[in-house]
């Protein structure tokens, strides 16, 4: 084994043309001989960017990080410039994500822990079975509009939708003629948000039509105490984008919490 | 011996009123009040006065004939309180009173009334032990019967289903679940939809109706009854939502009370679901459920009239039923009460005959006419179903009848109940709903008729995987007749063609009807309806699928254990393994 | 009749498996190499097993833009010389050449491949189409061992055991130009040693590329024989190609209506539609039932004037969109985009359900008719 050489706080990976074992390998590389903050560029597709990292590393990732973005990661900070896929943050348990764009299906999802924040919009179920306890509370925050299945199963954490900007059209709709299928929902988040939620909370900034709603929850107005956290979460949020929190803050707020925590006792005979 | 009174044909009764098991005037009950109102209470010790046939003694009876009881009255005097109920509820005449609880074993019927409203678990049922050398070919109940018929020269009869060890089909079926490469859906906590629509409707969209009709048409010119003139010129008839596929199926007032109809009405109706009237007509206090009935037309035509026709959901014409195929049905005499009479519109007291044959159907091309005769007289705004039993040629009989008109098919299989049957026909006619579902489903798709008509499947469904097999192999929904009656109470003596079901059933008598509450037994049935739906999306769930229309005919999901290679060539199905 | 019937190699077994699909067009009908559609899916490796891969280009064949492309792969001679004997009598054969192909050292133990430009005899009054579907399910389920893998007009499927861009360099896919590609790669659970079980699945001009498992198969499977079709158990796709089929060519539904046909929206959310739209989605679902396709699936389908993409109705497979200019893009991953097209103006999720379209432009069809 060659002596390990210290390497300057900052270097730069060219992953173009790496399968993501060896981009993965050279990242943990890089990070136990000392760097730092470490500059990906060329990203295209390679998975589990991050996966297991543990703090003490920031990663800038140019392109497009593959699926399952720091998985289990546990203390590291990524940032990612354009749009990551799906399953952004799986299973975190702490450290940070920010990405400048879109992401995919199912982001957040099993998040135990640190923050996923993303400026764009998600696909469905983000969120989905994100778990909190006592101080550890994972955190995600997503600048546009989600999906279908938002936060099921959430069982902990603080997840927000604030429908920032309109969702990306694709021009030509098909279906402009006489038989147009109606859009699923122009709503910020889809069909059964929070079905399945028996912990955590969800905030969005604007309205959710009941029937949106999963049937184990319940809309509420944000109180003092909820003011308090959104204005340190989404300070943050704004801050990591060049946003005004002001602007964010701004508008009104609904709470989406469950009502019960077990709400299937009846179900069953004996 | 008693008079055999439901059928013509028995010989007329020697004089001699020994008793066999068969007798049948219940004039244990003093009838209070007018019968389908709730009779004035009755104190305690009224009932106990109360005038009955004393059970004749044994002896008088020739040798040869003499029958052993079938189930012996076990009392346990360490615990018993001597409350009486026991006695008070039996409607047998099988238990009696005299400063200890006495049983005239003869007369018991092991319906387990008694050990229901027991408070200490002092009184239990036992079969009368076997007294005879083992045979397995002369089996007590083929002794029993040939000394039955000796003593009476009569048909034998019984009540609800076939109880011969024939196989049962569904409980050779399993179940796929989807692992790994496909996941299972979540029925709690993700969209899963048990609806379905009975009718008939086209196989195909027809779009250019549709533009012409809606789009291009000013809405003052559109049809004036809207959806209804669209639809039908877009080839659908009309159709009924279930919103669960589990519907009740026809049980007539007269084999049932007026209680027990009420109790299903209204489960019906708030389950979003269909009950049926059977063949005796609607009773008025039935009518605010008659949204949610399916009328039966049957061969005696109890009750049919325009109004009745037109206040139900659907006209089911009943061609036959699954415990009796090919023969009528009688409701004894005994049975009829004024309430009856006027509902049936037959003289109180007289036997409502029901023959085999509509008396105006006696080929296909007939039934074509009589569909069509209904669909004329209610505006083409009802479904029609036809009900008839599985038979050997069922596929061809029930293409014949999706081809007449039919906006629905039901079927009975060989296990289907009934108020009365001979015995001998209800254990050895008919076929099995499993494979009659499998082979008029195959018949209709090879012929490319499926979409005109549903199926509707009953015939013994015991629980909510037959509901899920049923619907695998073929059927759109199924009828529930016996699962409805043991939610309430029902422990299938058999006896329900004497009318004195202890449980308040299939009888007419006013203080048994009163057993069952209306409001209460509708629970019960809400409750069985509601369970088995939780079962079925569970099912769904782990078979992948969030919609019912896509496990209808998935035969690719069952697989069969221990059936012969004929068998899974009908069904359509593997072998567990493959 | 229609339908691929049996051959050596296909079991009764069904193999479910998981994989990656993307499509391309180019909206004004312009042409480009399939090697574009190979590095897009060489980018999503990680979804394939090395087990199947395939492609379907539309276009490739100006100088037959009228004939039918039979592309026949066959295990023996013997079987191959069965199966021409049988074209060559059912069609008028306008040429003949075995397909290039390019030696590849992963892409082992290829069958013999050729191609026929072929028309129908000319007389009968029969649609052209019908003709030829007929035909071709006659052939293939007379011979065992040939197969006839791709069946339309100025397109056609390339398809093998192997990894797609392994397949593309094998079929020397760089060597065509097409204005519509899709490709796909397999993850199957076993291991076929048939190339005909590979996706794109073919039947007359259409394509379908897959991705995921249809829980309904048997219940379409059954509904589909009733009209005429005959399904055969190997692959699920079979019948999203031919609900296409009856939907779009026999019943003449609009794209819009088969994608809400075969991912519907939810008894609910059409009881809380507009009273129009809602009597419409009503019946669409009573009458088509059974072709709802439940399970989770993408598909991307090819067709001479159209792609379109869609998930299943709860989106349990990744779909992703993108557009720049008039090419528009469809694949699992958005990376296989961005392999091809850095830039791209919009990209975009669609919903469950919800299709997506990119359709030949009226001057592409005009240009098309001059020349």
């Amino acid at each position: 084994m060659a002596r390990k050489t210290a390497l300057p706080a900052e270097v730069t990976i060219d992953a173009r043309g790496f399968h993501y074992r060896e981009l993965n390998e050279e990242i943990r590389r890089a990070a136990g001989r000392g760097a730092r903050t470490i500059k990906v560029v060329n990203v295209n597709g390679q998975r589990y960017i991050g996966a297991g990292l543990g703090p003490g590393v920031r990663l800038l990732l140019h392109g497009t990080p593959g699926n399952d973005l720091g998985a289990f990661m546990d203390g590291a900070e990524i940032e990612v410039f354009g749009n990551a896929q799906d399953g952004a943050g799986n299973t975190m348990n702490a450290g940070k994500i920010v990405i400048h764009g879109q992401a995919g299906q199912i982001a957040g999802l099993s998040m135990r822990g640190g923050r996923l924040y993303i400026r764009g919009s998600v696909g469905y179920r983000s969120g989905i079975h994100m778990k909190g306890y006592e101080d550890q509370v994972p955190v995600v925050v997503i600048g546009g509009r989600a999906g279908a299945f938002l936060a099921e199963y959430m069982a902990g954490g603080r997840l927000y939708v604030l429908g920032l900007e309109d969702p990306p059209c694709p021009g030509r709709i098909p279906g402009n003629g006489p038989f147009r299928l109606p859009p699923r929902s122009r709503s910020l988040t889809g069909i059964y948000t929070g079905t399945g939620m028996h912990g955590g909370v969800v905030y969005i900034r604007g309205e959710v039509p009941p029937h949106l709603l999963g049937k184990e929850v319940a809309v509420s107005e944000p109180g003092p105490e909820d003011q308090r956290v959104m204005e340190e979460d989404l300070s943050d949020f704004a801050s990591c984008f060049g946003l005004d929190p002001r602007t964010i803050l701004g508008a009104p707020f609904v709470k989406i919490a469950p009502q019960s925590h077990r709400p299937y006792g009846r179900f069953y005979a004996y | 011996m008693s008079p055999d009174s439901r059928f013509p044909e028995a010989p007329a009764p020697p004089a001699n009123p020994e008793r066999t098991g068969e007798a049948d005037t219940p004039r244990a009950f003093p009838s209070t009040g007018t019968a389908g109102e709730n009779p004035p209470a009755v104190p305690v010790q009224d009932l106990k006065k109360k005038t009955r046939q004393k059970p004749t003694p044994f002896r008088r009876m020739r040798a040869a004939v003499r029958l052993h009881p079938d189930f012996r009255v076990i009392v346990d005097e360490s615990r018993c309180t001597l409350c009486r109920f026991c006695v008070l509820q039996c409607s047998w005449d099988a238990l009696d009173f005299d400063g200890r609880v006495v049983s005239y074993d003869e007369n018991c019927v092991g319906c387990w009334r008694c050990f229901a409203v027991c408070p200490t678990y002092a009184i239990r049922i036992e079969p009368w032990p076997t007294m005879y050398r083992e045979n397995a070919s002369w089996t007590r109940f083929h002794a029993t019967n040939v000394r039955k018929q000796a003593a009476t020269g009569g048909k034998l009869l019984t009540g609800m289903g076939n109880d011969k060890p024939y196989p049962v089909y569904f409980d050779h079926l399993l179940i796929d679940a989807c692992q790994v490469t496909n996941p299972s859906i979540d029925p709690l906590r993700e969209p899963m939809e048990l609806r379905t629509y009975i009718g008939t409707r086209p196989d195909r969209l027809d779009l250019e109706r549709y533009r012409i009709e809606v789009l291009e048409r000013k809405p003052a010119a559109r049809g004036e009854r809207g959806n209804g003139d669209l639809r039908r010129k877009m080839g659908f008839g009309p159709l009924l939502k279930l919103e669960t596929p589990i519907m009740f199926a026809g049980m007539s007032y007269g084999a049932i009370s007026l209680n027990v109809q009420k109790a299903i009405a209204r489960a019906a109706q708030e389950m979003g679901t269909l009950w049926n009237t059977g063949e005796g007509g609607m009773h008025p206090d039935l009518y605010p459920y008659a949204s949610s009935a399916v009328v039966q037309c049957a061969s005696g035509r109890f009750g049919v009239d325009v109004a009745y026709l037109s206040r139900a959901a659907a006209i089911e014409i009943k061609i036959g039923q699954g415990a009796k195929p090919g023969i009528g049905g009688h409701l004894p005499g005994e049975k009829v009460t004024a309430e009856i009479a006027r509902t049936r519109m037959i003289p109180t007291g007289t036997d409502a005959l029901s023959p085999a044959p509509h008396h105006d159907i006696y080929s296909i091309e007939d039934l074509r006419q009589l569909i069509f005769a209904l669909k004329e007289a209610t505006r083409y705004e009802k479904p029609v179903f036809v009900k008839i039993a599985a038979v050997h040629n069922v596929a061809a009989i029930a293409s014949g009848i999706v081809r007449a008109g039919a906006d629905a098919v039901v079927i009975d299989g060989f296990r289907g109940s009934t108020g009365a049957a001979p015995t001998m026909i209800r254990d050895h006619v008919g076929i099995p709903i499993e494979l009659a579902i499998a082979a008029v489903d195959d018949r209709l798709r090879k012929e490319g008729i499926r979409h005109r008509a549903s199926l509707i499947a009953s015939g013994t469904i015991r629980s909510s995987m037959d509901v899920v097999k049923a619907i695998a192999l073929g059927a759109d929904a199924v009828a529930i007749g016996t699962a409805a009656l043991v939610a309430l109470g029902c422990t299938l003596c058999q006896q329900c063609h004497r009318g004195r079901c202890a449980w308040g059933l299939t009888t007419q008598i006013p203080e048994l009807v009163r057993r069952v509450d209306p409001d209460e037994g509708a629970e019960l049935l809400k409750n069985l309806l509601s369970a088995w739906s939780g079962e079925i999306k569970e099912t769904l769930g782990l078979l992948g699928l969030n919609a019912l229309e896509s496990l209808r005919s998935n035969r690719e999901r069952l697989r069969a254990v221990g059936l012969e290679q004929a068998a899974l060539d009908i069904l359509g199905v593997k072998p567990a393994g493959r | 009749m229609y339908g691929a019937t049996g051959s050596e190699g296909f079991s009764e077994e069904r193999i479910p498996g998981g994989c990656a699909i993307f499509g391309v067009m180019e909206e004004r009908g312009r042409r480009f190499s399939g090697s574009l559609a190979a590095e897009a899916i060489a980018a999503m490796r990680e979804r394939s097993n090395g087990l199947g891969g395939g492609f379907a280009g539309y276009g490739i064949y100006p100088d037959f833009p009228h004939a039918y492309a039979l592309h026949v792969m066959s295990l023996s001679h013997g079987a191959h010389e069965d199966l021409v004997r049988g074209i060559k009598g059912s069609f008028r054969v306008l040429h003949e050449e075995p397909i290039p192909v390019r030696h590849h050292p992963a892409i082992r133990d290829a069958p013999v491949l050729w191609r026929y430009f072929v028309l129908p005899p000319g007389e009968g009054e029969e649609d052209e189409e019908e003709y030829v579907a007929r035909r071709v399910v006659e052939l293939n389920s007379r011979v065992e061992g040939s197969l006839i893998f791709s069946s339309g007009p100025n397109m056609g499927v390339f398809k093998g055991v192997g990894y797609p861009e392994d397949i593309a360099e094998f079929y020397r896919l760089d060597e065509y130009r097409g204005y519509l590609w899709t490709a796909h790669g397999r993850f199957p659970t076993n291991t076929p040693g048939w190339w005909g079980g590979a996706h794109p699945f073919g039947f007359l001009y259409w394509s379908v590329v897959h991705n995921g498992e249809i829980s309904s198969f048997d219940t379409n499977r059954r509904y589909l024989e009733t009209f005429g079709y005959r399904c055969f158990q190997m692959t699920d796709t079979e019948v999203v190609v031919y609900l296409f089929d009856l939907l779009h060519r026999r019943h003449g539904l609009p794209l819009e209506i088969i994608s809400g046909i075969l991912a519907p929206p939810f008894w609910s959310e059409i009881e809380a539609m507009e009273e129009e739209e809602r009597e419409l989605w009503m019946m669409a679902r009573q009458v088509y039932g059974p072709a709802l396709l439940n399970g989770p699936f993408s598909v991307i389908v090819g067709h001479p004037r159209f792609m379109v993409g869609l998930a299943d109705r709860i989106m349990l497979r990744p779909l992703v969109a993108a557009r720049k200019g008039e090419m528009v893009y469809i694949s699992s991953e958005e990376a296989a985009i961005r392999a091809v097209e850095p830039a791209p103006e919009l990209v975009w999720t669609p919903e469950g359900g919800e299709p997506v379209v990119a359709e030949l432009l009226p001057q592409a069809e005009e240009e098309e008719a001059v020349a």
